[in-house]
């Protein structure tokens, strides 16, 4: 009861740093056409592999464990379902949450780094959201990035002993941040200031895109905690299978 | 504390975070679009000209409000799909 009313606190504190923010931004994926070709083809050709690893990763586990078939539908499924939820931000504008990270803790990030390029690909192609030539700048920050972050994040967590409740938060809602943090970069690179270089730039899409993700980032921990508190009651098996619960029952 | 509770507590803290921002900030334009970026790129370099267009944009703010919520309800559709079968299977696992 006591460590539930912490919790609480601890929320509130942060909601409280976010409603004091002066701050008007944007944010979300790199429009179509907004990177210059190299830097496009630069990013494309950084992501390719990493589709092809995911492709064999997936169909390892569709081989070996058939019965976990519908479970890998689930997660891209709920990365489809959150990149489509525009949620007002304390910023003053709008951002959507990934999704990526539940995904990337059940069944590693190179097998999101396939689920979130086709995400991103129809919303490119459907929504003119995000764009085909910055689908690989796109998928190594929300797909390479996020996936890889989360899923370090999350085994570094359960190492220190955290409990799988907050790993899963941190793991999904820094996943989440640090894939608007590589946007930000991205554009940096693209687009130095004359006066003061990338750093100055840097600084400039980091207010843009980091700040209004915070609050995001949040909602997208909170998220995949109630789907995996869900998991955790329904899947046991599963579960235990990815070993991510140990057989013991708890 | 059960699943459910704890969930719809989790529940409630996404939606303050997605409400509180519309109270507080009464006055802002909750813009979707990627504009702002647009505009940080064009004050760093004013001569830059997006070299690609989207092959296909929808034709009104209805059409691609229409294909948001598609993609919310398709995904949305599985989940609750699947959790709602691993559920039953449970359950009727326990009842054997």
């Amino acid at each position: 009861m006591i460590y539930r009313n912490k919790v609480a606190l601890v929320m509130l504190y942060i909601l409280g740093v976010f409603l004091i923010l002066p701050q008007n931004a944007y944010a979300m994926h790199i429009m179509e056409g907004f990177l210059p070709l190299n830097w496009a083809g630069f990013w494309l050709s950084l992501v390719v592999p990493f589709w092809f690893m995911g492709i064999r990763s997936i169909q390892r586990t569709v081989k070996s464990a058939p019965n976990l078939k519908m479970l890998l539908g689930l997660a891209g499924a709920f990365a489809f379902v959150l990149s489509a939820l525009k949620i007002p931000s304390v910023t003053g504008s709008c951002s959507h949450p990934t999704g990526v990270g539940l995904g990337a803790i059940l069944f590693g990030p190179s097998a999101m780094s396939v689920l979130g390029g086709i995400v991103l690909l129809f919303q490119a192609i459907l929504l003119a959201h995000g764009g085909l030539s910055t689908l690989g700048a796109n998928t190594f920050s929300m797909a390479v990035v996020g996936p890889f972050a989360a899923y370090a994040i999350y085994k570094a967590a359960k190492k220190l002993g955290a409990p799988l409740q907050l790993a899963v938060f941190l793991a999904a809602a820094l996943g989440d941040l640090l894939t608007y943090a590589t946007t930000a970069l991205q554009l940096a690179l693209a687009f130095p200031a004359q006066y003061g270089g990338i750093l100055v730039s840097l600084t400039k899409f980091m207010g843009v895109f980091a700040v209004t993700q915070i609050p995001l980032a949040i909602s997208e921990g909170l998220l995949t905690v109630i789907v995996f508190n869900l998991l955790t009651a329904y899947n046991k098996h599963e579960l235990q299978e990815l070993s991510i619960l140990s057989q013991e029952v708890r | 504390m059960s699943t459910l509770h704890k969930n719809l507590v989790l529940i409630f803290f996404v939606l303050v975070l997605a409400i509180a921002p519309l109270i507080t900030r009464g006055g802002a334009e909750f813009g979707g679009a990627d504009g702002q970026a647009e505009k940080v790129i064009t004050e760093i370099s004013p001569n830059y000209e997006p070299w690609f267009n989207s092959l296909w944009e929808p034709p009104s703010g209805e059409i691609e409000s229409l294909l948001f919520a598609v993609q919310a309800a398709a995904g949305s559709g599985f989940v609750c799909y699947y959790l709602g079968y691993m559920k039953g299977k449970k359950k009727r696992q326990e009842g054997n």
